[in-house]
This record gives structure tokens, sequence and C-alpha cells, in this order.
């Protein structure tokens, strides 16, 4: 039999509706029992487990804390870990077809690899080596003169008729040279086309990089998806004929529901039952009434985070409880203010 | 920028008004039709050495030109 979780864990899945979305594991709401948040308990409920990580991306679950710390995880991976970026483009000369705001615009999207950890935020209009990363881009398109006269493919006719991410060279300023020699500070991809350029064109540019977050721009988001799901849980509540057996499977995501091949015997896949995508098809047919289960477990988030920046994706979840705790200790400190001075006075929260 | 005191060197030339003074030294010219890079003295033919088209186009300036790497409306755009 399959691993059965507390219905109190439970979010119903019915035909037309879901039932019992809220968390009720708050003090007073069960009769007799003790709610109260401690520590031990919180400890002895939480796993998380890495299920799978490759390069860009990672799946996880998280299991046993609330919707609100998952989602403040999500969000604060999207909007509040800080990236390098292209911030400010000076333009010497842009003779493309592309316009230079365009072309600008283009140019800040690009990820760079530069961690983070090296660098400090620009606070105030000054720019050091600190907080700023010089490229410069230059390319000019030219004839090839040995192009053959009848080809069109503009590869075999012109020298440089592609800008791209590639072409962007660092310029190391103070102590950058040291700092950065281990990884010097790149695009990610150095195959992004910027621009398109044909003989005569060219471009001339410097471009400051500095340090941000996603709530400000989304180019300083370091993620492409930083998401969550809840498990979904089937349970067969009688079994189920062999002559259905088939179609029953094919209500479910390939892989979730196995059947026996000789007895026909239905089953759900317990390794496999996450990847339900919990399309309900199964509750449409009458003759499967009764006889199946649909629900998710409220605090089993299984997350899936895309890196799309110097981070690799293993690091973003923890880079994200690192931000939390800074807000946490800002809320603290403004707290013991209150405490403090009882006076009646405006205590200023600053953000970071 | 050594071309333009060149230019203020130069004397008066009189088909042009009192104010403008043709720059001596050769100038460089895109051809509209191939592209090429063109030096184009004053009175001389405008025609393409590469091509042979007499349409030319001014360089653009070399000024710097600050912009944000963000979306951003013409109306935004420094001046």
């Amino acid at each position: 039999m399959s691993q059965t979780y507390d219905s109190r864990r439970l979010v119903g899945i019915r035909a037309e509706r879901v039932t019992d979305v809220s968390s009720r594991d708050f003090p007073g709401h069960y009769p007799g029992e003790d709610h109260s948040w401690s520590l031990d308990k919180f400890r002895e409920n939480l796993t998380v487990k890495v299920r799978r990580v490759s390069e860009r991306s990672i799946d996880f679950d998280l299991v046993g804390v609330d919707a609100s710390i998952a989602n403040a995880f999500r969000r604060i991976i999207i909007a509040e870990v800080p990236t390098i970026c292209i911030e400010n483009v000076y333009v010497y000369n842009n003779t493309t077809v592309v316009a230079d705001e365009i072309l600008a615009q283009r140019i800040g999207l690009i990820p760079l690899n530069v961690d983070p950890k090296e660098m400090d935020m620009k606070l105030d209009d000054e720019s050091t080596d600190h907080n700023t990363i010089v490229f410069e881009l230059k390319l000019a398109c030219t004839r090839k003169k040995d192009a053959p006269k009848d080809t069109t493919d503009p590869f075999q006719l012109y020298e440089n008729h592609e800008l791209l991410s590639g072409h962007l060279v660092w310029v190391p300023a103070g102590e950058q040279a040291d700092v950065f020699s281990k990884k010097p500070p790149a695009p990610t991809n150095p195959n992004i086309v910027l621009a398109k350029l044909r003989p005569g064109q060219q471009v001339e540019i410097t471009l400051h990089a500095i340090k941000g977050v996603g709530k400000d721009h989304a180019k300083f988001s370091p993620v492409a998806t930083a998401s969550y799901r809840l498990l979904p849980n089937i349970v067969i509540k009688k079994p189920i004929p062999p002559h259905l057996a088939q179609k029953f499977q094919k209500c479910f995501t390939p892989g979730v529901i196995r059947v026996d091949p000789r007895t026909k015997a239905v089953s759900v896949d317990e390794e496999n039952q996450r990847k339900d995508t919990v399309s309900r098809e199964v509750l449409r047919h009458p003759e499967f009434e009764g006889y199946v289960e649909l629900s998710r477990v409220r605090d089993f988030f299984l997350f899936n985070i895309e890196s799309e920046s110097a981070y690799p994706p293993q690091r973003l979840f923890r880079e994200a409880i690192t931000v939390m705790r800074g807000k946490l200790a800002n809320i603290r400190r403004a707290a013991e203010a209150l405490l403090d001075e009882p006076t009646d006075t405006d205590v200023v929260m600053i953000d970071q | 920028m050594s071309n333009q005191q060149q230019q203020n060197s130069n004397p008066p030339g009189g088909r042009y008004g009192a104010g403008f003074v043709p720059p001596k030294e050769a100038m460089e010219y895109n051809c509209a039709d191939c592209g090429a890079t063109n030096e184009i003295k004053s009175r001389e033919p405008i025609r393409c050495r590469e091509c042979g088209h007499r349409i030319m186009y001014k360089k653009r300036t070399k000024r710097s030109w600050p912009f944000l790497a963000r979306f951003c409306l013409p109306t935004d755009i420094p001046t």
C-alpha cells in the first residue's frame, strides 16, 4: 500500500471545486489539541530532499512548512536575490539598423557570469571597482573579398555580420584583475545575437554592469522559473474492474498508474505519483465514481528552480534564506527599538 | 579636435557664405548603396570608388550617448 497522509494535511480535489484549502494547524482550532508553534515540532516535521540537480536547474521537496513560507522563498528567489547585469550603456557609435535604445535594452538582458558575492550594491552615484564592471563592445562589418560570386549566405559574404554577446570585452579596473582572475567576467552564453550588421555598419559601446535585484528590473532576476506545486495524492478506494483498468490508467499522466499485465490489478506508482498533472479526467467518467479520491498534500512543496545567472541552481534557495534572514533581522531590530522607546515616535524600517 | 583647428586656419572660401569654411582635407562618407567608406575632398565628384553610386551619407557623431539598459519611451531618452 502506498504512503498515506493525515487527512488534515490534504487539500481535496473534486470535479468542480477544491476543498480544505487553508491550513488549520493553529492553536484553538481543534479542541483539546496543542497546536502552539514549537521549534522542536517544526524541526521534526521539516524535510528538504533534493530530487534532481543539473547544470541549470534543481528539483527538490520542501515538506512541513506553511504555504506562506514556501511562497516567501519563491518570491525572494525571483525578486530579491541579487545578480550582476549591465545597467549603463554609453553609445559612441551605432550605425546598425537597431536603434540605440533598443540595443541598450537588449544588452541589459544578457546574463553575466559574475558571482554577486564579489560585488557591492551601488548605493550612490559613485562608480568604483567594487560596484561596477566595465565592458566594451566594438564591431565593424566588412565584405569578404574572397566570397563566392553566387552565394547569398551572410557567413560567406561578410565578416562580423552578427553582434553577439561573446563580443563583450571586459575592461578590468582597479583590483578587479586580481579579484576576477579565476573567472573573468563574461556573458554566461556567448551566442546571444544582439544585432545583425551589413558592410559599413559598426558598433562602439561602453557598458557598465552593476549589482541589482529583480524587483527593480526583471533582468536582475537570477531565475528563469522558480515555482512549486503541491504533491498530488491519489487514493484508490476500491479495486478497479479489470475491463476498465486501461481506461483508468489513461486518465492520469503516463507512469502514475500501474496495471499488472496479468491480473489487471490497478495500483498507484508511489515514485511517479508526483508526476500527475491532476487533470481530474478520472472524475469526468461516471463509471469511476466512488473508486478514487484525488487530493494534494498541503505542506508538501515540489520546488523547481531554473537558474539563469551566475548562481548554480542549488545555491539559489540558500541565497533566498540569507535574504530572508536579513529581513527578519530588520524586523527584530525595529521591534526592539519599540521596546526601548515606548514614546510615540515613528519607527522607520529600511530595506536592506 | 584637430579638425576644427585646421578649419579655422584656412582662408575663407568665397563661394560659401562668410561663416562657413570648407575643410580642405578629406572627409569620410559612407556609400548609400554598398556601405563602403569613401574619402572625399571638397569639390571632388561625389561618387563611390567601389560601386559608382552617387549618394553618400555623412558619418554618425562619435559623441557618447548615455542610455539605461531598460525599456524606455522616446520621451525618457536624455537629450
